[in-house]
């Protein structure tokens, strides 16, 4: 089951560039949240911050408070531990290249010590049937490697990894947008049914789909949260006039 | 739509026929350049065979070294020797070299003390061999006050770590970010991470690596002068002088025998062989079961 998260005056540094400025917002357990913007508007930063990836950066830091359920995951944890919790598919679909099918979605637990080979294969044909990817690749699980599949069905054995090891959040830089039409349709379905189990952050620069799997949208501008609300206000009747012009159009 | 003919592109008859010709002139440079690497070596192995296959019999492979004036006799002790000291010192300058590839790839980036480990594997890789032997001989020989096959594999290893540290650090800076990431974000840690994915996705060219610095220390006979010192007899006592196949062609190319003559180039024949043998096992060994990726 999914948590919501409450983000409080987050701050984010590339160095000395100040990327995020005071963003606060509350993002609903089991909904999924879009956040849409120009490119370079912070979005993909803030959801970097949703489980401390940012802070991998060579220079990068944070500040703020983020609160995942109860748990403040700048005070009271590690990354490690928040990453547990937090999965993460990204903007190019990245399997472990050298790994089978099968040792992908197995990874996260396999390489964090767990070996029970019998829960394991629950666990991989769980998730990939979750990711609906099983029936196309369940005959080749141990034979392909990760990388030998099409950038789509690459794209869900990542959705796949990702949640074999059962996070209670999700999050998605972009995921279909190295995609082509077909696969980005099956990654919106996957989202359309995930959402009610996991609390999914979905980052997107194609507006119509964030208006197809949202309940709730953030529009993103040079780092700061413009507004935040119901996808279909945000799309139909936005309060600030910069929400307007960029989702008509007018630039970005 | 057909694509439109050069010339309606704007470009003369004249500008096609220079890219023509620079083209042909190029893929002709690159195949005389194989060309030219290609002949020495086959030149050289051609006459290895041709100088030492005849004096090749199963005693050199079962015999030790006889006196002068008698005849027959072998290189065995000399061929596991070599294989002992090689042995050990991959043992000792593997792990060591990957060690500090990884350190610079993984930790490093960016830090004073890695730019002064990056210089000093780069300065140490130009150090001739003889001066590692006589550094070996320096640390390990004089203080104990003999000779030993230790000494040997030490020196071998300081200079195999320079070649590995380079090639590890190089083959994991290819590596991409974006893998790394995803084993970040499953929440496994950093130094799992680097073993079970990064090691892992780099491992080819780092075995390559391990490969030319094993291949290229198992020539060496400059290193093992001061140091393993060579031995007429059957020694696997680490403590003691040993026998090496390289030392033992020195010494038999020197002498003035017409017999040790064609022993040591029988010996020379061997040895290259061997490394041949090896790096084609280790090869094979380590892409079993390997998956490769698609794209």
């Amino acid at each position: 089951m999914g948590v919501d998260i409450r983000v409080e005056n987050l701050n984010a540094w590339y160095g000395p560039v100040h990327t995020l400025h005071d963003v606060s917002l509350h993002i609903p357990a089991n909904h999924a949240t879009a956040l849409i913007g120009p490119s370079g508007c912070g979005k993909s930063t803030f959801v970097r911050c949703l489980n401390r990836m940012h802070e991998t950066s060579p220079g990068a830091r944070a500040d703020g408070t983020v609160l995942m359920g109860d748990l403040d995951i700048y005070k009271d944890a590690t990354p490690v531990e928040i990453r547990r919790r937090v999965g993460m598919v990204f903007q190019r679909p990245n399997p472990f290249p050298t790994m089978s099918i099968y040792d992908n979605v197995a990874s996260g637990l396999k390489l964090n010590g767990f070996r029970k080979k019998r829960i394991l294969d629950e666990v991989v044909e769980r998730s990939l049937k979750q990711a609906a990817l099983w029936d196309e690749v369940k005959d080749d699980l141990k034979k392909k490697s990760g990388a030998s599949i099409s950038g789509g069905q690459q794209q869900r054995l990542c959705i796949a990894r990702a949640l074999a090891v059962d996070p209670e959040v999700l999050l998605m830089d972009e995921p279909a947008s190295a995609l082509d039409p077909v696969s980005t349709a099956k990654i919106e379905d996957l989202i359309f049914k995930l959402k009610s189990q996991y609390t999914i952050v979905i980052v997107t620069h194609n507006m119509q789909q964030a208006a197809r799997v949202a309940e709730n949208t953030g529009f993103f501008l040079m780092g700061k949260l413009v507004e935040f609300a119901p996808t279909t206000k945000i799309f139909t009747n936005p309060s600030d006039k910069r929400t307007e012009d960029y989702i008509t159009g007018r630039f970005g | 739509m057909d694509a439109l003919p050069l010339r309606s592109r704007g470009v003369s008859n004249f500008v096609a026929l220079r890219r023509n010709l620079t083209n042909h002139v190029v893929t002709g440079m690159a195949i005389i350049s194989t060309i030219l690497v290609l002949v020495p070596l086959v030149a050289i192995f051609g006459y290895l065979l041709y100088k030492g296959a005849s004096s090749l019999n199963l005693a050199f492979f079962t015999h030790v070294p006889v006196p002068v004036g008698e005849s027959g006799g072998g290189m065995a002790n000399a061929i596991v020797g070599s294989g002992v000291i090689l042995g050990l010192a991959s043992l000792l300058g593997i792990p060591v070299g990957i060690g500090a590839g990884v350190y610079l790839a993984e930790y490093a980036r960016g830090t004073w003390l890695g730019a002064a480990v990056r210089f000093t594997a780069d300065v140490l890789n130009g150090v001739p061999s003889i001066v590692m032997g006589l550094a070996a001989y320096a640390l390990i020989v004089a203080r104990q006050q003999h000779f030993s096959g230790m000494a040997g594999s030490v020196a071998l290893a300081i200079m195999m770590v320079p070649t590995v540290t380079r090639t590890t650090e190089e083959m994991l800076a290819t590596v991409p970010k974006s893998v790394r990431e995803a084993a970040l974000g499953l929440g496994i840690p950093k130094w799992r991470t680097v073993l079970s994915v990064s090691l892992r996705t780099a491992s080819p060219g780092i075995i390559t690596g391990c490969m030319l610095a094993f291949a290229r220390v198992a020539g060496e006979t400059a290193p093992l002068l001061f140091t393993a010192f060579g031995n007429q007899f059957w020694s696997f006592d680490l403590n003691q002088p040993i026998a090496a196949l390289p030392l033992q062609i020195y010494v038999y190319a020197l002498s003035p025998y017409d017999e040790w003559h064609r022993l040591a180039w029988a010996g020379a024949l061997v040895l290259i062989v061997l490394i041949m043998a090896s790096v084609t096992l280790v090869r094979i060994f380590a892409n079993r079961g390997v998956l490769k990726g698609g794209n």
